[in-house]
């Protein structure tokens, strides 16, 4: 039994990777869930909104690099996200005036804006493979570990390595960033407070003197920063492909809804619960058990309990039971 | 219906001369090509319309159950891999028994016992599945070592490929009630990311389960309904056939086996466009537009809504299922690395939406249609590029990038159709009544 190479083994293969997965997923979860709670539709175009943006970081970061601009040690695409975002609100305020907005002032039902939002989806997704291409894009530079396996293993003299990727710290710091401001924006800007206003009673917040105009304005600002932010964190810290952002949409979905669509808080629980289920379930934990059982009771198997190819599925079973057992989400969603 | 019926032919006949245009235009081994994976559409987009304008249920997993259909067609028409099956087959069977029966037992008893129910389903299902596991790792792991390179699965039942159609609808079928079950309580929202979510591990099922139709390795050269054109080629009596029609006969055996496919699949179509034409006409039809129209009111008059609901989405799922299976034969071939969402679940969505929901002849237009556009954007978005790049220096990137991005116009141009129909005519083109 070495419980403290347990501990560092479970770290490096399950704790780190999951806390980066997790803060990008509630990234991308809290644009869903604002989205749906002050335009009150699931927007099936959100992974390639985040696509649209991180490409538009990607070439920025390209043109940086270029010009022999960078950031020391980190990654020159953090000095490229507010072109990224800029870009990508543009985007999204087009469209909301383009598609949304006719639908808005006719008061259609919610599923026909999700409809419209599979009709953004493909153009979104045929504009980013228009611009970059299908392929993988690797944009990372910089220092690409804050600590190496090696190096740890030196420091602490333990069998077990602990690497933390410089990707990794640096999408945990920015997460924290992003939703404190996002927070204080919601909790004490009048903006902020109008938008919630609006996400409660309608009715009531346009008696009040509302714009609603302006809040769906704001609001989709605010999505476009964080759907860039949560892509650019992922692409960094994975790569850059637009099919596999296309498929983020299932966890983000399952991170939203198992939150409570319409609450921020619960986005982002939501979605570190579904970055922990995935990892876990999906992990082999021989090693850890190895390390933290006796002898006579060490595992043969992997223990893995499921291949990694049905990560999807370990989301899509939590979002199940949430669902069936509690429909409005660990914390007090909305239920239309 | 008959106030439309100008309209309908118009539009028809419009889908018609482009098909007909292809054939004269480009060729006809490729406009038939075209038409039957068009007659394929058309009947996953009825599918879809039976659960959508129907009964307005958003299902968004119609790939899975596409995949479904094919590994039906796998399982039933391939031939039996007998060393296989005697090495793990039994194990696995009775493995998949004991994980049915877990989660049975699971269900019922959540359902019956009043105390402490919880952590006896949890008991239930840790104890399950580890049982499961372990009588099931060993026999796919026998069976997948079973001439691996070129099997290395339990094989099929080796009936006819015709036999494949139906069973493969009644697997996506089944695979729908367990669905429906779950899933059909929820608001709509909620249905389409978990119908979007069984679809995604449908196709993961598929890609690593190897034991049962190989998964990423591909099943190769399903037996086929027709004739083959190397057959037909050496026959005297098509030889003759050919040279009466004056036609080379590789070309003619190519056309002969397209249109003995198209034969095939347009009396499915036909049958299937008869049988959802009278369900709609009938009381029965009338009951779910009144349920999808106004639940509690239908309700109220006694209607079992959740009822209603399970048996339209299964039924639709079973057509989509059939159409999964065809489109398996007529390709010879199971890729489940293929199967993508956009193509094989939001595509057939515009086709829905497009041709008309709610209206079966609609769906039919807009399958047709919108997968006669999906093959050919390609090349006219490259007639378009060339004339747009002609004035270009050649070899400059943007060039170079413009005429490479072609291939990326038809997910761009399908988006901006989807979009334009549902502002300007948002009941599609063929409106249901």
């Amino acid at each position: 039994m070495e419980p403290l190479n347990a501990l560092v083994a479970f770290a490096n293969f399950v704790l780190v990777p999951a806390t980066a997965y997790g803060a990008q997923l509630a990234l991308g979860a809290l644009g869903v869930t604002l989205i749906y709670g002050i335009l009150r539709f699931s927007n099936f175009a959100h992974g390639d909104t985040m696509a649209f943006g991180t490409m538009a970081v990607i070439m920025t970061t390209w043109g940086f690099q270029a010009l022999g601009i960078s950031f020391g040690p980190l990654p020159t695409a953090l000095l490229a996200l507010p072109v990224g975002i800029v870009a990508c609100a543009l985007l999204v305020l087009g469209t909301d005036k383009l598609v949304y907005k006719f639908y808005r002032t006719k008061k259609a039902v919610p599923v026909t804006f999700v409809i419209a939002s599979l009709g953004v989806m493909f153009v979104m997704n045929g504009l980013v493979r228009f611009i970059i291409g299908p392929d993988d894009q690797l944009f990372s530079d910089g220092e690409r570990f804050i600590i190496t396996a090696r190096d740890f293993k030196t420091l602490s003299g333990l069998d077990e390595g602990l690497a933390i990727k410089t990707t990794q710290a640096i999408t945990v710091v920015v997460a924290i960033i992003v939703v404190a401001i996002l927070f204080w924006f919601l909790n004490k800007t009048r903006t902020g407070k109008s938008m919630r206003a609006y996400s409660d009673n309608e009715d009531l917040a346009l008696l009040s003197g509302i714009n609603p105009e302006r809040v769906v304005m704001y609001t989709w600002l605010m999505v476009a920063a964080l759907a860039t932010i949560a892509g650019t964190l992922y692409g960094l810290d994975k790569s850059f492909k637009p099919f596999t952002y296309f498929q983020l949409l299932l966890p983000i979905f399952a991170a939203a809804i198992v939150g409570g669509l319409g609450s921020p808080v619960g986005a982002i629980a939501g979605g570190f619960v579904i970055a922990f289920a995935e990892v876990t379930i999906t992990y082999p934990l021989k090693k850890v058990l190895g390390y933290a059982l006796p002898e006579s009771l060490e595992p043969d198997g992997l223990v893995q309990l499921l291949s990694t190819d049905y990560k999807f599925a370990v989301s899509f079973v939590i979002l199940i039971i949430v669902l069936l057992f509690r429909p409005t989400g660990l914390f007090k969603g909305k239920s239309v | 219906m008959t106030s439309q019926t100008p309209r309908a032919i118009a539009l028809f006949g419009l889908v018609a001369l482009l098909f007909l245009g292809t054939g004269f235009f480009q060729s006809w081994n490729v406009a038939l090509t075209i038409f039957n994976m068009g007659l394929i559409s058309a009947i996953m987009a009825l599918g879809v319309n039976m659960q959508w304008g129907y009964a307005g249920l958003f299902n968004v997993g119609v790939m899975g159950f596409v995949a479904l259909g094919g590994l039906g067609a796998v399982l039933v028409s391939m031939p039996p891999n007998a060393e296989a099956a005697s090495a793990g087959g039994l194990r696995i069977a009775i493995g998949l028994v004991l994980g049915a029966a877990t989660v049975v037992a699971a269900i019922l008893a959540y359902t019956r016992v009043p105390r402490f129910g919880g952590w006896i389903v949890l008991a239930i299902l840790l104890v399950g599945f580890i049982v499961f596991r372990s009588v099931l790792d060993p026999g796919v792991e026998a069976v997948e070592a079973v001439d691996p390179a070129s099997a290395g699965n339990i094989g099929g039942l080796g009936l006819p490929v015709l036999v494949a159609w139906p069973i493969g609808g009644l697997l996506a079928a089944g695979v729908a009630w367990i669905v429906g079950k779950t899933a059909l309580g929820l608001r709509s929202d909620y249905l389409a990311i978990a119908t979007l979510g069984i679809a995604e591990i449908v196709i993961a099922v598929m890609k690593n389960e190897d034991w049962m139709a190989r998964g990423v390795k591909n099943v190769i050269g399903l037996p086929r309904p027709v004739p083959y054109e190397i057959d037909l080629q050496v026959a005297p009596w098509f030889v003759e056939l050919a040279t009466e029609f004056g036609a080379d006969p590789v070309t003619a055996s190519t056309i002969f086996v397209k249109l003995a496919y198209a034969g095939l699949f347009a009396v499915v179509l036909l049958l299937l466009i008869w049988l959802t034409q009278a369900a709609l006409a009938s009381p029965w039809g009338r009951m779910m537009r009144a349920i999808r129209d106004n639940e509690v009111a239908a309700e109220a008059m006694g209607k079992d809504v959740t009822a209603r609901h399970l048996q339209i989405f299964v039924l639709g799922s079973a057509v989509v299922g059939l159409a999964g299976a065809m489109m398996t034969t007529l390709d010879g071939q199971l890729t489940p690395g293929t199967y993508q969402p956009l193509r094989y679940t939001f595509l057939i969505w515009v086709m829905v939406i497009v041709g008309g929901s709610g209206n079966n002849w609609g769906s039919v237009l807009g399958g047709f249609l919108i997968w006669w556009l999906w093959v050919q954007v390609e090349p006219l978005g490259a007639l378009l590029m060339n004339g747009i790049t002609a004035g270009m220096a050649d070899g400059s990137w943007l060039k170079g990038h413009l005429l490479d991005s072609v291939a990326h116009m038809r997910l761009l141009t399908m988006g901006i159709i989807l979009l334009l129909v549902l502002r300007f005519s948002p009941r599609g083109l063929l409106p249901e009544r």
